[in-house]
Protein backbone atom coordinates (compact mmCIF):
# COMPACT_ATOMS: atom_id res chain seq x y z
CA UNK A 1 0.00 0.00 0.00
CA UNK A 2 1.49 3.35 -1.09
CA UNK A 3 1.91 6.81 1.42
CA UNK A 4 0.05 8.32 -1.01
CA UNK A 5 -1.95 7.49 -4.08
CA UNK A 6 -3.58 9.71 -6.29
CA UNK A 7 -5.95 9.19 -9.78
CA UNK A 8 -7.33 11.62 -12.01
CA UNK A 9 -7.05 14.60 -9.72
CA UNK A 10 -8.35 17.42 -11.09
CA UNK A 11 -8.82 21.29 -10.21
CA UNK A 12 -10.64 24.01 -11.37
CA UNK A 13 -10.43 27.19 -9.30
CA UNK A 14 -13.62 29.10 -9.03
CA UNK A 15 -11.72 32.00 -11.32
CA UNK A 16 -11.40 29.58 -13.93
CA UNK A 17 -8.03 28.62 -13.83
CA UNK A 18 -7.42 24.79 -14.44
CA UNK A 19 -4.38 24.14 -11.82
CA UNK A 20 -4.24 20.15 -12.23
CA UNK A 21 -5.34 18.21 -14.97
CA UNK A 22 -5.94 14.80 -13.78
CA UNK A 23 -2.91 13.66 -11.92
CA UNK A 24 -2.16 10.29 -11.56
CA UNK A 25 0.83 9.77 -8.90
CA UNK A 26 1.99 7.07 -6.38
CA UNK A 27 4.68 7.54 -3.61
CA UNK A 28 5.82 4.60 -1.53
CA UNK A 29 6.36 4.12 2.34
CA UNK A 30 9.39 5.25 2.84
CA UNK A 31 10.19 6.58 -0.17
CA UNK A 32 12.05 10.36 0.07
CA UNK A 33 9.91 12.24 -3.02
CA UNK A 34 10.26 15.15 -5.14
CA UNK A 35 7.78 17.71 -6.78
CA UNK A 36 9.14 19.51 -8.78
CA UNK A 37 8.08 21.97 -11.48
CA UNK A 38 7.72 25.51 -12.42
CA UNK A 39 5.95 28.49 -11.05
CA UNK A 40 2.03 27.99 -10.90
CA UNK A 41 2.79 24.47 -12.61
CA UNK A 42 0.15 23.63 -9.33
CA UNK A 43 2.11 22.46 -6.54
CA UNK A 44 0.60 23.79 -4.28
CA UNK A 45 -2.84 22.95 -5.44
CA UNK A 46 -1.72 19.30 -5.56
CA UNK A 47 -0.54 19.41 -1.73
CA UNK A 48 -3.49 20.96 -0.29
CA UNK A 49 -5.89 18.81 -2.15
CA UNK A 50 -3.77 16.04 0.06
CA UNK A 51 -4.27 18.11 3.01
CA UNK A 52 -7.87 19.80 2.91
CA UNK A 53 -6.66 22.55 2.60
CA UNK A 54 -8.68 23.07 -1.29
CA UNK A 55 -11.20 20.84 -1.98
CA UNK A 56 -10.78 18.88 -5.86
CA UNK A 57 -12.75 19.08 -8.44
CA UNK A 58 -12.84 15.28 -9.64
CA UNK A 59 -10.27 12.26 -8.96
CA UNK A 60 -9.20 10.47 -5.85
CA UNK A 61 -6.78 10.35 -2.82
CA UNK A 62 -5.69 7.78 -0.16
CA UNK A 63 -2.99 8.14 2.58
CA UNK A 64 -1.84 5.02 3.56
CA UNK A 65 -5.06 4.03 2.44
CA UNK A 66 -7.22 5.32 3.99
CA UNK A 67 -9.31 7.44 1.41
CA UNK A 68 -10.04 11.44 1.44
CA UNK A 69 -13.81 10.72 0.49
CA UNK A 70 -14.67 7.80 3.03
CA UNK A 71 -11.83 7.93 5.97
CA UNK A 72 -10.74 11.58 6.09
CA UNK A 73 -9.87 11.79 9.81
CA UNK A 74 -7.61 8.76 9.71
CA UNK A 75 -6.00 9.98 6.62
CA UNK A 76 -5.47 13.40 7.87
CA UNK A 77 -4.21 11.89 11.11
CA UNK A 78 -1.39 10.28 8.84
CA UNK A 79 -0.12 13.59 7.27
CA UNK A 80 1.91 16.30 8.06
CA UNK A 81 2.60 19.79 6.12
CA UNK A 82 4.80 22.33 5.81
CA UNK A 83 3.13 24.63 4.04
CA UNK A 84 5.34 27.12 1.45
CA UNK A 85 3.55 30.45 3.38
CA UNK A 86 3.70 31.38 6.68
CA UNK A 87 0.14 29.93 8.32
CA UNK A 88 0.49 30.60 12.44
CA UNK A 89 -0.19 32.87 14.44
CA UNK A 90 2.72 35.44 14.45
CA UNK A 91 1.42 37.14 17.87
CA UNK A 92 1.48 33.37 19.60
CA UNK A 93 5.01 31.91 20.66
CA UNK A 94 6.50 29.23 19.07
CA UNK A 95 5.81 26.93 21.82
CA UNK A 96 2.10 27.52 21.89
CA UNK A 97 2.02 27.20 18.97
CA UNK A 98 3.38 24.15 18.53
CA UNK A 99 1.59 22.47 21.99
CA UNK A 100 -1.65 23.38 20.28
CA UNK A 101 -1.30 21.86 16.83
CA UNK A 102 -0.29 18.78 19.07
CA UNK A 103 -3.86 19.05 21.09
CA UNK A 104 -5.83 19.47 17.40
CA UNK A 105 -4.20 16.27 16.54
CA UNK A 106 -5.48 15.02 20.03
CA UNK A 107 -2.60 14.66 21.75
CA UNK A 108 -2.64 14.84 25.35
CA UNK A 109 -1.38 18.11 26.56
CA UNK A 110 1.58 16.69 29.10
CA UNK A 111 3.02 14.38 26.03
CA UNK A 112 2.56 17.55 23.98
CA UNK A 113 4.92 19.68 26.28
CA UNK A 114 7.19 16.53 26.39
CA UNK A 115 7.43 16.62 21.97
CA UNK A 116 7.64 20.51 21.95
CA UNK A 117 10.96 20.43 23.82
CA UNK A 118 12.33 17.72 21.49
CA UNK A 119 11.21 19.44 18.37
CA UNK A 120 12.08 22.83 19.28
CA UNK A 121 15.84 21.64 20.25
CA UNK A 122 15.67 19.49 17.04
CA UNK A 123 14.86 22.58 14.82
CA UNK A 124 17.11 25.04 17.19
CA UNK A 125 14.16 27.28 18.19
CA UNK A 126 14.22 26.27 22.01
CA UNK A 127 15.59 29.52 23.14
CA UNK A 128 13.21 31.31 20.90
CA UNK A 129 10.34 29.17 22.30
CA UNK A 130 8.77 32.02 24.46
CA UNK A 131 9.24 34.96 22.57
CA UNK A 132 6.33 36.11 20.42
CA UNK A 133 6.83 34.33 16.93
CA UNK A 134 6.33 37.46 14.47
CA UNK A 135 9.87 38.02 16.16
CA UNK A 136 11.22 35.13 14.66
CA UNK A 137 13.84 35.56 11.29
CA UNK A 138 12.44 34.16 8.13
CA UNK A 139 14.03 30.93 8.49
CA UNK A 140 13.37 30.17 12.27
CA UNK A 141 9.48 30.87 10.95
CA UNK A 142 10.39 27.49 8.24
CA UNK A 143 11.61 25.45 11.19
CA UNK A 144 8.66 26.48 13.10
CA UNK A 145 6.40 25.20 11.05
CA UNK A 146 8.57 22.06 10.37
CA UNK A 147 8.49 21.76 14.49
CA UNK A 148 5.28 22.15 14.38
CA UNK A 149 4.25 19.55 11.58
CA UNK A 150 6.55 16.98 13.94
CA UNK A 151 4.15 17.37 16.87
CA UNK A 152 1.71 14.28 16.23
CA UNK A 153 4.58 12.21 14.62
CA UNK A 154 3.38 11.91 10.94
CA UNK A 155 4.01 8.88 8.80
CA UNK A 156 4.03 10.95 6.01
CA UNK A 157 5.52 14.28 6.21
CA UNK A 158 5.01 16.98 3.04
CA UNK A 159 7.19 20.21 2.73
CA UNK A 160 6.17 22.78 0.19
CA UNK A 161 9.49 24.83 -0.54
CA UNK A 162 10.63 24.46 2.49
CA UNK A 163 14.19 25.97 1.94
CA UNK A 164 13.02 28.90 0.43
CA UNK A 165 14.73 31.46 1.87
CA UNK A 166 16.78 29.65 4.12
CA UNK A 167 20.50 30.20 4.46
CA UNK A 168 22.79 27.94 2.95
CA UNK A 169 24.36 26.46 6.77
CA UNK A 170 20.53 26.20 7.80
CA UNK A 171 19.38 24.71 4.29
CA UNK A 172 22.17 21.92 5.30
CA UNK A 173 21.51 21.08 8.46
CA UNK A 174 17.60 20.99 7.52
CA UNK A 175 18.76 18.47 5.00
CA UNK A 176 20.44 15.85 7.68
CA UNK A 177 17.75 16.40 9.74
CA UNK A 178 14.77 15.12 7.07
CA UNK A 179 17.45 12.52 5.77
CA UNK A 180 17.57 11.72 9.56
CA UNK A 181 13.72 11.11 9.94
CA UNK A 182 13.00 9.08 6.60
CA UNK A 183 15.87 6.80 7.39
CA UNK A 184 13.72 6.33 10.25
CA UNK A 185 10.50 5.13 8.28
CA UNK A 186 8.95 8.94 7.87
CA UNK A 187 7.88 8.89 4.42
CA UNK A 188 9.02 12.63 2.63
CA UNK A 189 7.28 14.80 -0.25
CA UNK A 190 8.92 17.91 -0.75
CA UNK A 191 8.78 20.01 -3.55
CA UNK A 192 11.57 22.69 -4.18
CA UNK A 193 13.05 24.98 -6.80
CA UNK A 194 16.53 24.25 -5.98
CA UNK A 195 17.58 20.96 -8.38
CA UNK A 196 20.54 20.44 -5.95
CA UNK A 197 18.30 20.10 -3.31
CA UNK A 198 15.89 17.74 -5.20
CA UNK A 199 18.80 15.67 -6.72
CA UNK A 200 21.05 15.26 -3.92
CA UNK A 201 17.85 13.83 -1.01
CA UNK A 202 15.13 12.15 -3.30
CA UNK A 203 14.90 8.91 -4.18
CA UNK A 204 12.17 9.31 -6.50
CA UNK A 205 10.86 12.38 -8.56
CA UNK A 206 8.01 13.46 -10.54
CA UNK A 207 8.03 16.94 -12.65
CA UNK A 208 4.27 18.65 -13.01
CA UNK A 209 4.02 21.15 -15.39
CA UNK A 210 0.60 23.01 -16.48
CA UNK A 211 -1.15 20.57 -14.17
CA UNK A 212 -0.33 17.27 -15.34
CA UNK A 213 2.85 14.93 -14.28
CA UNK A 214 5.17 15.00 -17.49
CA UNK A 215 7.37 12.94 -15.87
CA UNK A 216 7.78 10.24 -12.75
CA UNK A 217 10.57 7.86 -12.34
CA UNK A 218 13.63 7.26 -10.01
CA UNK A 219 16.26 9.99 -9.59
CA UNK A 220 19.01 7.34 -10.84
CA UNK A 221 16.75 6.25 -14.22
CA UNK A 222 15.71 9.84 -15.24
CA UNK A 223 19.31 11.13 -14.95
CA UNK A 224 20.60 8.17 -16.52
CA UNK A 225 17.93 9.09 -19.09
CA UNK A 226 19.48 12.68 -20.15
CA UNK A 227 20.66 12.09 -23.78
CA UNK A 228 22.98 14.71 -24.21
CA UNK A 229 24.86 17.17 -21.81
CA UNK A 230 26.14 20.60 -22.62
CA UNK A 231 29.93 20.93 -22.03
CA UNK A 232 31.37 24.46 -21.89
CA UNK A 233 35.21 24.42 -22.86
CA UNK A 234 37.64 27.52 -22.24
CA UNK A 235 40.58 27.10 -24.83
CA UNK A 236 44.11 28.51 -24.46
CA UNK A 237 44.86 30.23 -27.64
CA UNK A 238 41.66 32.43 -28.92
CA UNK A 239 39.76 31.19 -32.14
CA UNK A 240 37.59 32.80 -34.30
CA UNK A 241 35.32 30.29 -34.91
CA UNK A 242 34.35 27.30 -33.70
CA UNK A 243 36.83 24.51 -34.57
CA UNK A 244 34.81 21.51 -36.66
CA UNK A 245 34.78 18.28 -34.83
CA UNK A 246 33.12 15.28 -36.34
CA UNK A 247 30.34 14.18 -34.61
CA UNK A 248 29.58 17.38 -32.03
CA UNK A 249 27.79 20.08 -32.19
CA UNK A 250 30.11 22.99 -30.95
CA UNK A 251 28.87 26.83 -30.65
CA UNK A 252 30.88 29.97 -30.22
CA UNK A 253 29.86 31.51 -26.98
CA UNK A 254 32.96 34.05 -27.41
CA UNK A 255 36.76 33.62 -28.73
CA UNK A 256 37.77 31.57 -25.94
CA UNK A 257 34.94 29.97 -25.02
CA UNK A 258 32.78 27.07 -26.65
CA UNK A 259 30.05 24.94 -25.97
CA UNK A 260 29.76 21.08 -27.12
CA UNK A 261 26.87 19.06 -26.64
CA UNK A 262 27.78 15.74 -26.28
CA UNK A 263 25.25 12.09 -26.47
CA UNK A 264 25.39 9.78 -23.58
CA UNK A 265 26.50 7.26 -26.30
CA UNK A 266 29.20 9.57 -27.51
CA UNK A 267 31.46 10.26 -24.51
CA UNK A 268 34.34 12.71 -23.90
CA UNK A 269 37.20 10.88 -25.41
CA UNK A 270 36.44 11.65 -29.63
CA UNK A 271 35.57 15.01 -28.62
CA UNK A 272 39.22 15.48 -26.70
CA UNK A 273 40.34 13.52 -29.28
CA UNK A 274 39.90 15.58 -32.37
CA UNK A 275 40.14 18.62 -30.55
CA UNK A 276 44.05 17.81 -29.50
CA UNK A 277 44.16 16.63 -33.46
CA UNK A 278 43.09 20.56 -34.36
CA UNK A 279 45.56 21.55 -31.94
CA UNK A 280 42.57 23.69 -29.58
CA UNK A 281 44.24 23.02 -26.44
CA UNK A 282 41.27 22.72 -23.37
CA UNK A 283 42.21 24.24 -20.33
CA UNK A 284 39.14 23.83 -18.71
CA UNK A 285 35.53 22.05 -18.82
CA UNK A 286 32.71 22.13 -17.09
CA UNK A 287 28.93 21.32 -16.56
CA UNK A 288 26.73 23.82 -18.28
CA UNK A 289 23.79 23.41 -15.53
CA UNK A 290 23.09 21.23 -12.77
CA UNK A 291 21.97 17.77 -14.75
CA UNK A 292 18.31 17.73 -13.10
CA UNK A 293 17.72 21.42 -14.49
CA UNK A 294 18.79 19.92 -17.89
CA UNK A 295 16.33 17.20 -17.49
CA UNK A 296 13.93 19.80 -16.31
CA UNK A 297 14.28 22.04 -19.00
CA UNK A 298 14.28 19.49 -21.67
CA UNK A 299 11.16 18.51 -20.51
CA UNK A 300 9.15 21.53 -20.03
CA UNK A 301 10.61 23.15 -23.15
CA UNK A 302 9.43 19.87 -25.49
CA UNK A 303 6.46 20.32 -23.70
CA UNK A 304 5.87 23.52 -24.35
CA UNK A 305 6.43 23.31 -28.16
CA UNK A 306 4.35 20.34 -28.36
CA UNK A 307 1.34 22.46 -26.62
CA UNK B 1 -17.90 4.39 12.92
CA UNK B 2 -19.13 1.97 10.60
CA UNK B 3 -15.74 0.59 9.67
CA UNK B 4 -14.58 0.63 13.44
CA UNK B 5 -17.38 -1.90 14.15
CA UNK B 6 -16.99 -4.21 10.23
CA UNK B 7 -14.49 -6.68 11.85
CA UNK B 8 -16.78 -9.64 13.28
CA UNK B 9 -15.43 -10.48 17.21
CA UNK B 10 -13.84 -7.51 16.91
CA UNK B 11 -15.92 -5.16 19.43
CA UNK B 12 -13.53 -4.78 22.60
CA UNK B 13 -11.36 -3.50 19.88
CA UNK B 14 -13.29 -1.13 18.49
CA UNK B 15 -14.84 0.08 21.94
CA UNK B 16 -10.63 0.91 22.58
CA UNK B 17 -10.45 2.57 19.40
CA UNK B 18 -13.87 4.52 19.92
CA UNK B 19 -12.54 5.34 23.16
CA UNK B 20 -9.35 6.95 22.33
CA UNK B 21 -11.07 8.72 19.33
CA UNK B 22 -13.48 10.41 21.83
CA UNK B 23 -10.53 11.05 23.76
CA UNK B 24 -8.80 12.70 21.30
CA UNK B 25 -12.16 15.06 20.03
CA UNK B 26 -12.04 16.23 23.51
CA UNK B 27 -8.58 17.19 23.35
CA UNK B 28 -9.15 19.04 20.33
CA UNK B 29 -11.53 20.56 21.75
CA UNK B 30 -10.38 21.60 24.63
CA UNK B 31 -6.91 22.87 22.72
CA UNK B 32 -9.47 25.04 20.53
CA UNK B 33 -10.67 26.47 23.95
CA UNK B 34 -7.39 26.70 25.70
CA UNK B 35 -6.16 28.95 22.82
CA UNK B 36 -9.40 31.27 22.56
CA UNK B 37 -8.91 32.18 26.42
CA UNK B 38 -5.71 32.33 25.46
CA UNK B 39 -6.78 34.94 23.20
CA UNK B 40 -9.18 36.78 25.40
CA UNK B 41 -6.72 37.07 28.33
CA UNK B 42 -3.42 38.27 25.98
CA UNK B 43 -5.67 41.00 24.64
CA UNK B 44 -7.81 41.78 27.55
CA UNK B 45 -7.45 45.59 27.04
CA UNK B 46 -10.11 45.18 23.74
CA UNK B 47 -11.80 41.95 25.46
CA UNK B 48 -12.80 42.18 29.01
CA UNK B 49 -12.09 46.39 29.67
CA UNK B 50 -14.40 47.96 27.36
CA UNK B 51 -17.85 46.31 28.58
CA UNK B 52 -17.08 47.23 31.71
CA UNK B 53 -16.53 50.63 31.13
CA UNK B 54 -20.09 51.13 28.83
CA UNK B 55 -21.64 49.25 31.82
CA UNK B 56 -20.15 51.95 34.44
CA UNK B 57 -21.22 54.54 31.73
CA UNK B 58 -24.46 53.62 31.11
CA UNK B 59 -25.25 53.03 34.98
CA UNK B 60 -24.26 56.75 36.17
CA UNK B 61 -26.13 58.15 33.24
CA UNK B 62 -29.22 56.26 32.30
CA UNK B 63 -29.25 54.67 35.86
CA UNK B 64 -28.13 57.38 38.29
CA UNK B 65 -29.04 60.84 36.52
CA UNK B 66 -31.93 59.75 33.69
CA UNK B 67 -33.24 56.60 35.90
CA UNK B 68 -34.11 58.87 39.18
CA UNK B 69 -36.74 61.10 37.15
CA UNK B 70 -37.79 57.50 35.49
CA UNK B 71 -39.06 56.28 38.53
CA UNK B 72 -40.29 52.89 39.21
CA UNK B 73 -40.00 50.25 35.62
CA UNK B 74 -42.07 46.83 36.30
CA UNK B 75 -42.25 47.11 39.75
CA UNK B 76 -38.58 47.45 40.27
CA UNK B 77 -36.13 50.70 40.57
CA UNK B 78 -35.04 51.69 37.03
CA UNK B 79 -31.74 51.00 38.14
CA UNK B 80 -32.52 47.53 39.19
CA UNK B 81 -34.53 47.43 35.80
CA UNK B 82 -31.78 47.77 33.47
CA UNK B 83 -29.25 45.95 35.32
CA UNK B 84 -30.22 42.88 33.62
CA UNK B 85 -30.48 44.04 30.17
CA UNK B 86 -27.19 45.79 30.05
CA UNK B 87 -25.21 42.39 31.36
CA UNK B 88 -27.56 40.78 28.78
CA UNK B 89 -26.03 43.03 26.01
CA UNK B 90 -22.19 42.78 26.90
CA UNK B 91 -23.09 39.15 26.89
CA UNK B 92 -24.61 39.43 23.20
CA UNK B 93 -21.90 42.00 22.02
CA UNK B 94 -18.86 39.87 23.18
CA UNK B 95 -19.92 36.34 22.55
CA UNK B 96 -20.43 37.84 19.28
CA UNK B 97 -17.65 39.43 18.93
CA UNK B 98 -15.22 37.07 20.60
CA UNK B 99 -15.70 34.51 17.26
CA UNK B 100 -16.06 36.91 14.37
CA UNK B 101 -12.93 38.62 15.29
CA UNK B 102 -10.81 35.19 16.12
CA UNK B 103 -11.98 33.36 13.47
CA UNK B 104 -11.71 35.46 10.79
CA UNK B 105 -8.53 36.94 12.07
CA UNK B 106 -7.81 33.21 11.54
CA UNK B 107 -8.72 32.95 8.18
CA UNK B 108 -7.05 36.26 7.40
CA UNK B 109 -3.77 34.95 9.50
CA UNK B 110 -3.97 31.94 7.46
CA UNK B 111 -3.65 29.96 11.11
CA UNK B 112 -6.99 28.50 10.34
CA UNK B 113 -5.70 25.76 8.25
CA UNK B 114 -3.68 24.69 11.68
CA UNK B 115 -7.22 23.39 12.40
CA UNK B 116 -8.21 22.54 8.34
CA UNK B 117 -5.51 20.14 8.25
CA UNK B 118 -5.88 18.37 11.60
CA UNK B 119 -8.30 15.45 11.87
CA UNK B 120 -10.66 17.57 14.14
CA UNK B 121 -14.14 17.07 12.71
CA UNK B 122 -15.93 20.23 11.18
CA UNK B 123 -18.48 19.74 14.49
CA UNK B 124 -15.59 19.99 17.16
CA UNK B 125 -13.95 23.29 15.44
CA UNK B 126 -17.87 24.79 15.40
CA UNK B 127 -17.98 23.58 19.30
CA UNK B 128 -14.80 24.93 20.08
CA UNK B 129 -15.06 28.57 18.71
CA UNK B 130 -18.56 28.71 19.93
CA UNK B 131 -17.20 27.73 23.54
CA UNK B 132 -14.84 30.22 23.50
CA UNK B 133 -17.17 32.78 22.37
CA UNK B 134 -19.20 31.30 25.36
CA UNK B 135 -16.39 31.78 27.74
CA UNK B 136 -15.68 35.46 26.94
CA UNK B 137 -19.88 36.32 27.03
CA UNK B 138 -19.73 34.58 30.80
CA UNK B 139 -16.27 36.53 31.56
CA UNK B 140 -17.92 39.69 30.56
CA UNK B 141 -20.91 38.76 32.09
CA UNK B 142 -19.66 38.12 35.13
CA UNK B 143 -17.51 41.54 35.38
CA UNK B 144 -20.77 43.31 34.40
CA UNK B 145 -22.66 41.60 36.91
CA UNK B 146 -20.23 42.82 39.34
CA UNK B 147 -20.25 46.49 38.16
CA UNK B 148 -24.11 46.24 38.45
CA UNK B 149 -23.90 45.46 42.19
CA UNK B 150 -21.96 48.73 42.50
CA UNK B 151 -24.76 50.30 41.51
CA UNK B 152 -28.08 48.71 42.33
CA UNK B 153 -29.52 45.52 44.76
CA UNK B 154 -30.30 42.55 42.32
CA UNK B 155 -32.34 39.65 44.08
CA UNK B 156 -32.11 36.43 41.82
CA UNK B 157 -35.72 34.90 41.70
CA UNK B 158 -34.56 32.35 39.86
CA UNK B 159 -31.05 30.99 39.00
CA UNK B 160 -30.89 28.04 37.06
CA UNK B 161 -33.24 29.96 34.73
CA UNK B 162 -30.71 32.89 34.42
CA UNK B 163 -28.22 30.79 33.72
CA UNK B 164 -29.88 29.16 31.12
CA UNK B 165 -30.97 31.97 29.38
CA UNK B 166 -27.37 33.42 29.84
CA UNK B 167 -25.75 30.39 28.29
CA UNK B 168 -28.34 30.01 25.42
CA UNK B 169 -27.98 33.97 24.39
CA UNK B 170 -23.95 33.72 24.12
CA UNK B 171 -24.08 30.37 22.16
CA UNK B 172 -26.45 31.99 19.52
CA UNK B 173 -24.55 34.92 19.41
CA UNK B 174 -21.15 32.80 19.23
CA UNK B 175 -23.02 30.98 16.89
CA UNK B 176 -23.81 34.24 15.13
CA UNK B 177 -20.62 35.80 15.00
CA UNK B 178 -18.86 32.49 13.33
CA UNK B 179 -21.16 32.63 10.75
CA UNK B 180 -20.58 35.97 10.26
CA UNK B 181 -16.72 35.43 10.32
CA UNK B 182 -17.46 32.25 7.71
CA UNK B 183 -18.72 34.44 5.00
CA UNK B 184 -16.51 37.95 5.92
CA UNK B 185 -14.06 39.08 3.22
CA UNK B 186 -12.59 41.68 4.86
CA UNK B 187 -12.53 43.88 8.14
CA UNK B 188 -15.54 45.66 7.09
CA UNK B 189 -17.56 42.85 7.02
CA UNK B 190 -16.62 42.09 10.16
CA UNK B 191 -18.09 45.07 12.05
CA UNK B 192 -21.39 45.70 9.80
CA UNK B 193 -23.58 43.33 11.73
CA UNK B 194 -22.40 44.16 14.99
CA UNK B 195 -22.85 47.92 14.03
CA UNK B 196 -26.20 48.10 11.84
CA UNK B 197 -27.86 44.84 13.40
CA UNK B 198 -27.31 43.54 16.57
CA UNK B 199 -26.57 47.19 18.33
CA UNK B 200 -30.21 48.52 16.63
CA UNK B 201 -31.58 45.50 18.00
CA UNK B 202 -30.23 44.93 21.09
CA UNK B 203 -31.45 48.79 21.87
CA UNK B 204 -34.71 47.66 20.92
CA UNK B 205 -35.07 44.55 22.43
CA UNK B 206 -36.39 45.73 25.76
CA UNK B 207 -32.88 46.52 27.48
CA UNK B 208 -34.10 49.86 28.64
CA UNK B 209 -37.85 49.74 28.97
CA UNK B 210 -40.58 47.21 29.25
CA UNK B 211 -42.52 46.86 25.64
CA UNK B 212 -45.22 46.78 27.86
CA UNK B 213 -44.99 50.58 27.64
CA UNK B 214 -45.09 51.04 23.61
CA UNK B 215 -48.06 51.70 21.45
CA UNK B 216 -49.57 47.73 19.84
CA UNK B 217 -48.03 48.08 16.71
CA UNK B 218 -44.30 48.99 18.35
CA UNK B 219 -44.94 46.03 21.12
CA UNK B 220 -46.39 43.82 18.09
CA UNK B 221 -43.21 44.36 15.79
CA UNK B 222 -40.81 44.16 19.23
CA UNK B 223 -41.98 40.41 19.04
CA UNK B 224 -39.80 40.04 16.26
CA UNK B 225 -37.15 40.85 17.56
CA UNK B 226 -35.13 37.77 19.34
CA UNK B 227 -33.08 39.45 21.44
CA UNK B 228 -36.39 40.48 23.26
CA UNK B 229 -36.96 36.97 24.34
CA UNK B 230 -33.83 36.82 25.81
CA UNK B 231 -33.39 39.83 28.03
CA UNK B 232 -37.00 39.17 29.39
CA UNK B 233 -36.08 35.35 30.20
CA UNK B 234 -32.75 36.66 31.59
CA UNK B 235 -34.69 39.29 33.89
CA UNK B 236 -37.20 36.72 34.84
CA UNK B 237 -34.31 34.62 36.24
CA UNK B 238 -33.20 37.85 38.50
CA UNK B 239 -36.39 39.74 38.68
CA UNK B 240 -39.34 37.20 38.48
CA UNK B 241 -41.04 39.52 35.56
CA UNK B 242 -40.77 39.61 31.84
CA UNK B 243 -42.81 40.89 28.73
CA UNK B 244 -43.10 38.13 27.48
CA UNK B 245 -43.59 33.97 27.85
CA UNK B 246 -41.08 32.56 29.94
CA UNK B 247 -41.35 28.54 28.50
CA UNK B 248 -41.75 30.47 25.02
CA UNK B 249 -38.89 32.39 25.25
CA UNK B 250 -36.43 29.31 26.05
CA UNK B 251 -38.36 27.39 23.10
CA UNK B 252 -37.12 30.14 20.49
CA UNK B 253 -33.85 30.11 22.00
CA UNK B 254 -32.78 26.90 21.70
CA UNK B 255 -34.20 26.58 18.17
CA UNK B 256 -32.21 29.37 17.45
CA UNK B 257 -29.08 27.90 19.03
CA UNK B 258 -29.66 24.55 16.94
CA UNK B 259 -31.14 25.99 13.36
CA UNK B 260 -27.16 28.46 13.90
CA UNK B 261 -25.10 25.25 15.08
CA UNK B 262 -26.65 23.23 11.96
CA UNK B 263 -26.15 26.29 9.25
CA UNK B 264 -22.77 26.90 10.65
CA UNK B 265 -21.87 23.39 10.21
CA UNK B 266 -22.97 22.93 7.23
CA UNK B 267 -21.02 25.83 6.09
CA UNK B 268 -17.81 24.49 6.96
CA UNK B 269 -18.55 21.32 5.71
CA UNK B 270 -19.02 23.08 2.29
CA UNK B 271 -15.63 25.21 2.73
CA UNK B 272 -17.42 28.60 2.24
CA UNK B 273 -15.10 30.72 2.51
CA UNK B 274 -12.12 28.87 4.11
CA UNK B 275 -11.17 26.55 1.15
CA UNK B 276 -10.76 27.32 -2.35
N1 LIG C 1 -6.72 30.28 -4.58
C1 LIG C 1 -6.55 30.33 -5.89
N2 LIG C 1 -7.50 30.87 -6.68
C2 LIG C 1 -7.34 30.90 -8.01
N3 LIG C 1 -6.29 30.42 -8.67
C3 LIG C 1 -5.30 29.86 -7.95
C4 LIG C 1 -5.38 29.79 -6.53
N4 LIG C 1 -4.26 29.19 -6.06
C5 LIG C 1 -3.52 28.91 -7.15
N5 LIG C 1 -4.13 29.31 -8.28
C6 LIG C 1 -3.64 29.14 -9.66
O1 LIG C 1 -3.44 27.76 -9.88
C7 LIG C 1 -2.24 27.53 -10.61
C8 LIG C 1 -1.33 26.62 -9.82
O2 LIG C 1 -0.89 27.28 -8.66
P1 LIG C 1 -0.01 26.57 -7.54
O3 LIG C 1 0.09 27.50 -6.40
O4 LIG C 1 -0.56 25.22 -7.30
O5 LIG C 1 1.40 26.44 -8.28
P2 LIG C 1 2.82 26.01 -7.70
O6 LIG C 1 3.27 24.90 -8.57
O7 LIG C 1 2.74 25.73 -6.26
O8 LIG C 1 3.69 27.30 -7.99
P3 LIG C 1 4.93 27.91 -7.15
O9 LIG C 1 6.13 27.15 -7.58
O10 LIG C 1 4.97 29.31 -7.65
O11 LIG C 1 4.62 27.82 -5.71
C9 LIG C 1 -1.65 28.90 -10.88
O12 LIG C 1 -2.06 29.31 -12.16
C10 LIG C 1 -2.29 29.78 -9.85
O13 LIG C 1 -2.43 31.10 -10.31
MG1 LIG D 1 3.57 26.56 -4.64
Amino acid sequence: MPALSVRGLTKTYRNGVQALRGVDLDVAQGDFFALLGPNGAGKTTLIGIITSLVNKSAGTASVFGYDLDTQLERAKSCIGVVPQELNFNQFETPYTIVVNQAGFYGIPRAEARVRAEKYLRQLQLWEKRNGIARGLSGGMKRRLMIARALMHEPRLLVLDEPSAGVDIEVRRSMWEFLQDINARGTTIILTTHYLEEAESLCRNIAIIDKGRIVESDRMSNLLRGLRTETFVLNVRTPLAAAPRVVGYEITRVDDTTFEAAVSSEQGLNGLFAQLATAGVEVVSMRNKVNRLEEVFMQLVESRGQGG
Amino acid sequence: MAELSATPGAGAVASDALQSLNAARWTGFSTIVIREYGRIVRIWGQTLVPSAMTAILYFVIFGSLIGRRVGQMGGFDYMQYIAPGLIMMSVITNSYGNVVASFFGAKFGKHIEELLVSPLPNWIIVAGYAAGGLLRGLMVGAVVTLVSLIFARLPVQHLAMLLAAVLLTSLIFSLGGLINAIFAKNFDQVNWIPTFVLTPLTYFGGVFYSVAMLPPWARALSHANPILYMVNAFRHGFLGVSDVSVPGAFAIMATLAVALFLIALTLMNRGVGIRD
